[in-house]
């Protein structure tokens, strides 16, 4: 393995620092942490010594409890009576994103706002933007420069994510670039790590507010059509929204269809070179695909983790959550949870349990473009293996700073025939 | 054993000899029967086990429990019949069964 991909130096040297902690210095809401990629050494004393743990003073400057083992977290997310998702799913220095989309709305509103746009990723529609996905993936991939050093992350997971939601919103292509300025500036300032100033984060959303309002109204003039947004200007439920839960949806929509995606991309890259066994098994048996795809959303775990708000005092673990209390389930731990997979950290495109994992959530709030995500990440992969003979990471990865969103923001590779 | 049949959305059938006490979808499952994940392992959380079975069972299969449910609504593409086939616990009276596998799980 190249020098720069082997983290098993840096990950023993973390867990020598963490099991020196007292177990109440522990804070994984340290954005650092997983920036560096250290976090799992926390995880791994966390899911052994005190699975349901409560951290009092933390980076983001308020009290919470760290959820860290799988059948922890599923519980906690299918017991929607006794965890909120409001005001907030997301574990924040700041409550600047504590606006009511429908992913952080209880039922019923949350049931009656998401059934607007559930259509869009229904088998029918799925099958039929199967040949458009591949004709793009194609055209990025034939695109691509051979033998010389690029960036993966700018020219293929950004290029293809980016492509795909301006068609799912019907925007108009060319300022798709738009949509991802739009969607990193508020992402990656969400949970406090990396934040633009205030003025530019203002800006940012207003211009996309403006440039979404005035697509509504169109879209609200015209016969209701196949797109997220028109789905939202006809929408019973949707269609009188106002001001910041417009916003706040369309956010949604962007961030669940932009940056995880991307990063799931990205990661397959980094975790294929720095397992290369599993990579050359892919290479002499293609319809190993099947079993990379939810492998690689299990190991990459594009979304570090959701919160909850205790409605009540609940026992979990033998510990008293009180009612108010910031839960948050950790769905990086769970997804390296020994106890249900086995070699956790390893990438295994053979796993037998993979589809288990959790990064999709569990329950109401599941995520709704799963299978799109999938068969973005399928026919992507179904395409380089019919073109190169490999895709060689060649500069360590730049990972973003940020406990919510678990981002690459760059992969220097050098792609061969 | 209660023979149950699983209906493919391109017509082919396969008769199962299903355990009384399982579930319909580890039914499935055991026995090769494709088109159901079952990714949560069986607790009615990600509606990957999606299936309709006939209305005139209806007394002998019961009604969608709260969560089920709210699982179930979630899917643009549930019908009258749909249940979730980890929440069906099958038993003798269920020989003869038929169920009816969606072409597509979400």
């Amino acid at each position: 393995m190249k020098n720069f991909l082997d983290e098993s130096e840096k990950l023993d040297e973390a867990r020598a620092l963490v099991a020196s902690m007292p177990l109440d210095e522990i804070d994984v809401s340290d954005w650092n942490i997983f920036q560096d990629n250290t976090v799992f050494a926390y995880f791994e004393r966390l899911r052994q010594e005190d699975p349901v743990h409560y951290h009092e003073n933390t980076k983001v400057g308020k009290p919470y409890w760290s959820i860290t083992k799988f059948s922890d977290i599923k519980f906690v997310d299918t017991h929607n009576e006794l965890f909120s998702s409001e005001p907030s799913i997301v574990l924040s220095a700041t409550d600047a994103f504590e606006i009511p989309s429908f992913l952080n709305t209880d039922a019923p509103k949350h049931d009656d706002q998401r059934k607007v746009v559930a259509p869009i990723v229904s088998p029918t529609n799925l099958a039929n933007l199967e040949p458009i996905i591949r004709q793009r993936a194609g055209d990025i991939l034939d695109g691509l420069p051979i033998g010389v050093e690029f960036d993966w992350v700018e020219r293929v997971s950004i290029e293809l994510t980016s492509m795909m939601l301006a068609s799912l919103m019907n925007f108009p292509q060319e300022n798709r670039h738009k949509i991802v300025r739009w969607g990193d500036a508020f992402s990656l300032g969400i949970d406090g790590g990396q934040v633009l100033s205030d003025e530019q984060r203002k800006a940012e959303t207003q211009e996309c507010f403006e440039y979404f309002l005035n697509l509504r109204n169109q879209r609200a003039q015209e016969a209701p059509s196949h797109d997220l947004v028109s789905m939202l200007a006809h929408g019973e439920a949707t269609k009188d929204l106002q001001g910041v839960a417009f916003l706040a949806n369309v956010m949604l929509l962007i961030i669940g269809g932009n940056d995880t995606t991307r990063n799931s991309i990205s990661g397959s890259v980094l975790a294929l070179n720095t397992y290369q066994d599993q990579f050359e098994k892919l290479k002499n048996d293609h319809s190993l695909v099947k079993g990379l795809v939810p492998e690689i959303v299990r190991w990459q775990t594009p979304l570090a983790h959701m919160m909850r708000v205790a409605t009540q005092d609940v026992q979990l673990g033998g510990k008293n959550i009180s009612k108010g209390d910031a839960v948050v389930m950790w769905y990086l731990s769970g997804n390296r949870d020994e106890e249900i997979f086995d070699n956790a950290h390893k990438l295994d495109i053979e796993r037998s349990n993979a589809r288990q994992h959790v990064a999709f959530g569990y329950g109401i709030h599941r995520c709704l473009g799963n299978r799109l995500a999938e068969m973005q990440l399928r026919i992507l992969w179904e395409e380089i293996l019919k073109r190169f003979s490999d895709i060689e990471v060649v500069g360590p990865a730049v990972r973003s700073k940020s406990s919510f969103i678990r981002g690459i923001q760059s992969l220097p590779v050098i792609v061969h025939k | 054993m209660p023979k149950l049949i699983f209906v493919s959305h391109d017509g082919n059938e396969h008769a199962v000899d299903a355990k009384s006490g399982t579930t319909l979808m580890n039914a499935a499952l055991d026995n090769g029967v494709p088109g159901i994940d079952g990714d949560c392992g069986g607790e009615c959380s990600c509606g990957t086990c999606h299936v309709m079975v006939d209305r005139k069972w209806l007394d002998k299969v019961g009604s969608t429990s709260g969560f089920e449910e709210s699982m179930l609504s979630m899917n643009a593409e549930r019908e009258e019949s749909s249940r979730l086939s980890c929440q069906i616990i099958v038993s003798d009276k269920h020989d003869g069964l038929r169920i009816v596998i969606p072409a597509h799980q979400m």
